[in-house]
């Protein structure tokens, strides 16, 4: 018995952590999420992630059933998952309008 | 589908002169030789004065492309770039060519008008070129992506894989690369390599890849990709790679390397040795340059953020990864993936679409980028080793 998912999310493969926006999500919507009820301050375009799984501090991530880096700090089912919570294993991601204090923090 | 024939037994699906400048000096009469005609006139070139091996094959490969019918080259006269060799590549293959270098034709104006009439004949005579059957085993199709978001790995890639296994199984090559861009994919990518010793290519390369992305500091990652919800490296390489389809990997090829018979090539792009000449392709169009070096006559280019670029030489066919930018950009977009995300359509059917198309644009139909003009081209420095007997086998 599956908990209730907005169709919004995809999951591309079974064993994957995130869900990927298949549409935008506005600021304060609620979103169902295996069952729980989340909401996000800022609005989510489609193709960002949402964490399915529990990842903890240090593990990897899994989206397409293989890893696409480490969680810089815990994730929980629900939270928006990218740049202020996920790490390369290979080169550190350079992005624009990112406060430098977000940029890849995490352990070294 | 019906071709202009070549002397090395390949076939283009474009029949257009290319005025290639030698050095960045010559770059504003080359521009304006081939303004007067720029359907059928194609300006390339190399900017720098420097010699540099790579470069000198890349000028050579793509002076006798396939859809090239004839080239002038336009020297400036003191630079290091060796015009003679080029041109007599060029006339062995049979194609009309021509050098003019500026300091000995009075310079500016006098060499744009010398330029503007070769050219003029050459395009006349270009249209009266008989053309014969070509088969989809004739082709060779590159992809790349470019502006990639989170959308283009799960929509618009996986379609362009899905055209490739289709063109593969008819006896197509295809190319697919940026071996930057696969760094995180070694392992699944090894298991469906030709042979054993292939296989250690294939991880080679993207170990050269993320060792060079390393000491550069950044991973062929741009800022856009993040707005776009990608985060790592490694996540936007698992959704590029999903570009290279189903097919066996028959080979690994370096640029300008001619893919031997039809099947799935990967092209390591990045250079060899110590770290030189800074990032290996600066932008997309230095990918599709690659590509066009090693024969490609069309490259199937995915975007998910909105590129509108094409390329002189050879059609580039646009796929939209992202519904929301195919409805504000689809002026430029050949393909809309982004309706595999309502629902709309199948992957299956939108690779069945590209791949139509890529018969359609060999045929002559024309892209949006070449109907906008689009025409962008550009080259730097970089230097390759030779690739070894185990990235082809037989």
């Amino acid at each position: 018995m599956t908990k209730l998912t907005d169709p919004r999310l995809m999951l591309l493969s079974p064993g994957d952590s995130v869900y990927v926006l298949r549409d935008q999500i506005a600021a304060g919507e609620a979103v169902m999420v295996d069952g729980i009820a989340v909401t996000f301050a800022q609005p989510l375009g489609l193709g960002h992630k949402i964490a399915r799984l529990p990842v903890a501090h240090g593990d990897r991530v899994i989206k397409y059933g293989a890893p696409i880096g480490r969680a810089s700090r815990a994730i929980a089912p629900g939270d928006h998952v990218h740049l202020h919570n996920l790490v390369s294993d290979y080169t550190p991601t350079y992005a624009l309008n990112t406060p430098p204090s977000d940029l890849n923090k995490g352990d070294a | 589908m019906r071709g202009w024939p070549r002397s090395d037994g390949r076939k283009g699906i474009r029949n257009v002169v290319a005025v290639a400048y030698l050095v960045e000096c010559a770059h504003h009469v080359a521009r304006e030789v081939a303004g007067v005609d720029r359907d059928h006139a194609h300006v390339i070139g190399f900017p720098g004065c420097y010699p540099n091996p790579y470069a000198q094959k890349m000028m050579e490969r793509l002076c006798t492309h396939p859809n090239v019918g004839a080239v002038l080259l336009v020297s400036l006269g003191c630079e290091s770039f060796n015009r003679h060799q080029v041109e007599a590549v060029v006339r062995a293959t049979g194609r009309p060519v021509k050098v003019l270098v500026i300091q000995n034709t009075g310079g500016t104006r006098s060499t744009i008008a010398a330029g503007r009439e070769w050219v003029a004949q050459q395009v006349a005579a270009l249209a009266l070129a008989p053309t014969v059957p070509m088969q989809v085993s004739d082709l060779i199709v590159g992809t790349v992506c470019g502006g990639s978001d989170g959308t283009s790995g799960i929509t618009g890639n996986p379609a362009a894989g899905i055209a490739f296994d289709k063109l593969v199984a008819a006896g197509a090559a295809c190319i697919f690369e940026e071996t930057g861009e696969l760094i995180g994919c070694e392992a699944i990518m090894e298991s469906r390599a030709a042979t054993p010793a292939l296989a250690a290519e294939l991880r080679a390369s993207v170990e050269k890849a993320a060792r060079y992305y390393e000491t550069l500091g950044f991973g062929s990652f741009a800022s856009g990709n993040a707005d776009g919800g990608l985060t790592t490296i490694e996540e936007k390489s698992l959704g590029a790679y999903m570009k290279s389809g189903q097919s066996p990997i028959s080979g690994l090829i370096k640029p300008g390397d001619i893919p031997p018979k039809g099947g799935l090539y990967l092209m390591d792009v990045v250079p060899d040795g110590e770290v030189r000449f800074g990032f290996p392709n600066i932008s997309d169009n230095a990918e599709i340059v690659e590509m066009m070096a090693s024969g490609a006559h069309c490259t199937l280019f995915v975007t998910g953020r909105g590129s509108v670029v094409g390329s002189a030489l050879a059609p580039v066919i646009k796929i939209a990864a992202n519904p929301h930018m195919y409805a504000r950009l689809s002026e430029d977009m050949d393909v809309n993936a982004g309706r595999v995300l309502d629902g709309s359509a199948t992957l299956e059917q939108v690779g069945q679409e590209i791949f139509d198309l890529v018969l359609s644009v060999a045929s002559g139909t024309r892209t949006k980028s070449e109907d906008l003009g689009h025409q962008e081209f550009i080259l730097t420095y970089k230097s390759f080793d030779p690739i070894g007997p185990a990235c082809l086998p037989v």
